[in-house]
């Protein structure tokens, strides 16, 4: 395992946050070592720290200067930042018992008015369109980590075969719940927001509401897999959330 | 008893210090701009330093408090006035039921913050009452103040009534101002450039020695594209030496990142949790609260300091609130 490690380096971002990297490839098995990681903080975690950020290759932790100053003579990053070190024994430890995050189930309703670009994704893959949606519903999809809106996951595991660039021109209003495809990316928007992908279906999920406890519906590290639905069932669906 | 919103300002949002522990998710952080003015604001009233307040931009709001109240304004000169005199910054003010509160023309720049003994009692989400407009989470139905809006307060701290006890004035013509202040939080020269200092952020090493060297030199000046997330910076053109797609990774407020176009973008409290973007600074937690004073048309310049120094700077404004709030408390004793 030490040999597929990939190279862990901290860095500062700004005066209140510590980047910890697992080098610059996006993979499953960094993944999991940055989750260890984050896993390893909760249960060992040190006063002072705020929050901790996931992202495809770091980590980053942030930090009140303040309550650091109040325990050691030490400068608040370096006590950071050695904590961090020292806790790699941990999370290769937490790594060896990883268990895989569970399986969130997202129906889409494919193509129609909620997926206006899904022919063209089925010309530019040169697919029939029911092909484009049995594979996009096919692989078990990784959410690598939340962020950019409220609740919105990036997620890796898209069949190279539907990979399509985005549209020239960005629509200025994409609905919340919008499934697309931007280059070998495909996601779903969290909030009604302009948006450059092709779309190719919709979920009647929320995937971000803040009258919920938790309120992204998908955490870094669950896995996600696409139900097609038929109009009926998403409206039926709709209604029920 | 609430507070009645005549007239809604260009800008007015219930801010805290912000919603922490939800970034993984997605979620911004929000909060005031100015976090040290707020906290500065809320010790003025007697308050915890953490209760919500209200965020005026450029032109505030006209209020009119239905019960007495007890204020204090904090940032910005933005002409505050009670019938037709002017109220100070920095000191607690005590408000008759019945007075209007009213905002001329801006006389510096732009940002001020008003607290009241009690705090603006919102409902919180997500354990905060900060709004973020963009999602409509928090603060009053996740939006600015509209007119006819209510405004619920609080309950008065005890500290805030000793306070009005020991060293307010009676109040004539319906307020009266505490003869101290603070003259920490006032605002700087008119016209003055605004400099903030940062670090070199996480990829400041791609950058060439030129992009380097006009980003420390050169005034930028805030465009119109600007708001609370984040402002973007005329100035010289900034250019990575390396063409290579960068993974996103965490920003925060204080993040200067640099899109395709090589205009900077510093990014402010409602900024999204991650990007793609390179981040060639970091603005230092002491100055965040200058950049709140950044709107459109004004010059920045940054100044670049190490890790050490930052990290100083920072304890000597939490030394420096620590003691308002000493010395608050020791006027606010029975």
């Amino acid at each position: 395992m030490a040999d597929s490690t990939p190279p862990l380096r901290l860095y500062p971002l700004g005066d209140a946050a510590v980047v910890l990297e697992l080098g610059q490839a996006i993979a499953p098995a960094t993944h999991q070592l940055l989750q260890a990681f984050a896993q390893a903080l909760a249960q060992h975690p040190l006063p002072g720290l705020r929050e901790v950020v996931p992202a495809f290759t770091t980590l980053t932790v942030y930090y009140d200067p303040w309550v650091l100053s109040q325990a050691s003579e030490i400068v608040p990053y370096e006590q950071v930042a050695s904590y961090l070190l020292g806790l790699l024994p941990a999370a290769q430890a937490a790594l060896a018992d990883y268990v895989p995050g569970p399986l969130v189930e997202i129906p889409v309703c494919y193509g129609g008015d909620f997926g206006p670009d899904l022919g063209l994704v089925a010309s530019h893959a040169q697919l029939a369109p029911a092909e484009v949606i049995a594979r996009h519903a096919q692989p078990e999809y990784l959410v690598y980590m939340v962020g950019f809106a409220p609740g919105f996951p990036y997620l890796g595991g898209l069949d190279a075969g539907l990979a399509t660039p985005r549209r020239p021109t960005p629509r200025p209003l994409v609905p919340a719940g919008a499934v697309g495809i931007a280059g070998a990316q495909t996601g779903i928007y969290s909030l009604p927001t302009p948006g450059g992908w092709q779309l190719i279906g919709r979920t009647p999920l929320r995937l971000f509401d803040p009258g919920r406890a938790r309120p992204s519906l998908l955490q870094a590290g669950d896995r996600l897999r696409f139900v097609p639905i038929s109009e009926a069932e998403f409206q039926r669906l709709r209604h029920a959330h | 008893m609430p507070i009645s919103v005549i007239k809604p300002g260009v800008l007015t949002t219930v801010q805290d210090l912000g919603r922490y522990g939800y970034q993984r998710q997605g979620l911004v952080v929000s909060g005031a701009l100015d976090a040290g003015a707020l906290r500065a604001a809320n010790l003025l009233v007697g308050n915890p330093e953490n209760l919500a307040g209200l965020e005026l931009t450029l032109r505030g709001p006209v209020l009119r408090f239905e019960a007495d109240a007890l204020l204090a304004l904090t940032g910005a000169d933005l002409a505050a006035t009670i019938a037709g005199q002017p109220v100070p910054l920095g000191r607690p003010v005590a408000v008759r039921a019945g007075a209007v509160l009213t905002f001329g023309a801006p006389t510096t720049s732009g940002r001020a913050w008003l607290a009241l003994a009690g705090g603006v009692a919102v409902p919180p989400v997500l354990g905060s009452r900060a709004t973020y407009l963009r999602a409509a989470v928090g603060g009053l139905a996740g939006r600015a103040l509209q007119a006819g809006d209510e405004l619920p307060v609080g309950e008065w701290p005890a500290a805030g009534r000793r306070l009005i006890e020991n060293s307010l004035p009676e109040p004539a013509a319906g307020w009266a101002a505490a003869r101290w202040f603070l003259p920490t939080f006032l605002p700087a020269s008119p016209g003055a450039p605004l400099v903030v200092r940062a670090l070199p952020g996480p990829e400041y090493e791609q950058f060439g020695p030129a992009s380097q060297r006009a980003f420390w030199a050169e005034a930028f000046t805030v465009t119109t594209e600007a708001d609370r997330m984040g402002a973007r910076l005329g100035g010289p053109s900034l250019a990575r030496d390396m063409a290579s797609e960068l993974l996103s990774s965490a920003v925060t407020f204080g993040t200067v990142q640099v899109p395709a176009g090589g205009q900077p973008i510093v990014l402010l409290a409602d900024c999204q949790t991650t990007g793609g973007y390179p981040r060639l600074a970091q603005v230092i937690s002491a100055d965040l609260g200058r950049l709140a004073q950044a709107l459109p048309g004004t010059r920045l310049r940054f100044v670049q300091v190490g890790l050490a120094e930052a990290q100083a700077l920072y304890l000597a404004q939490e030394r420096r609130l620590r003691a308002l709030a000493r010395a608050v408390h020791l006027k606010s004793l029975p």
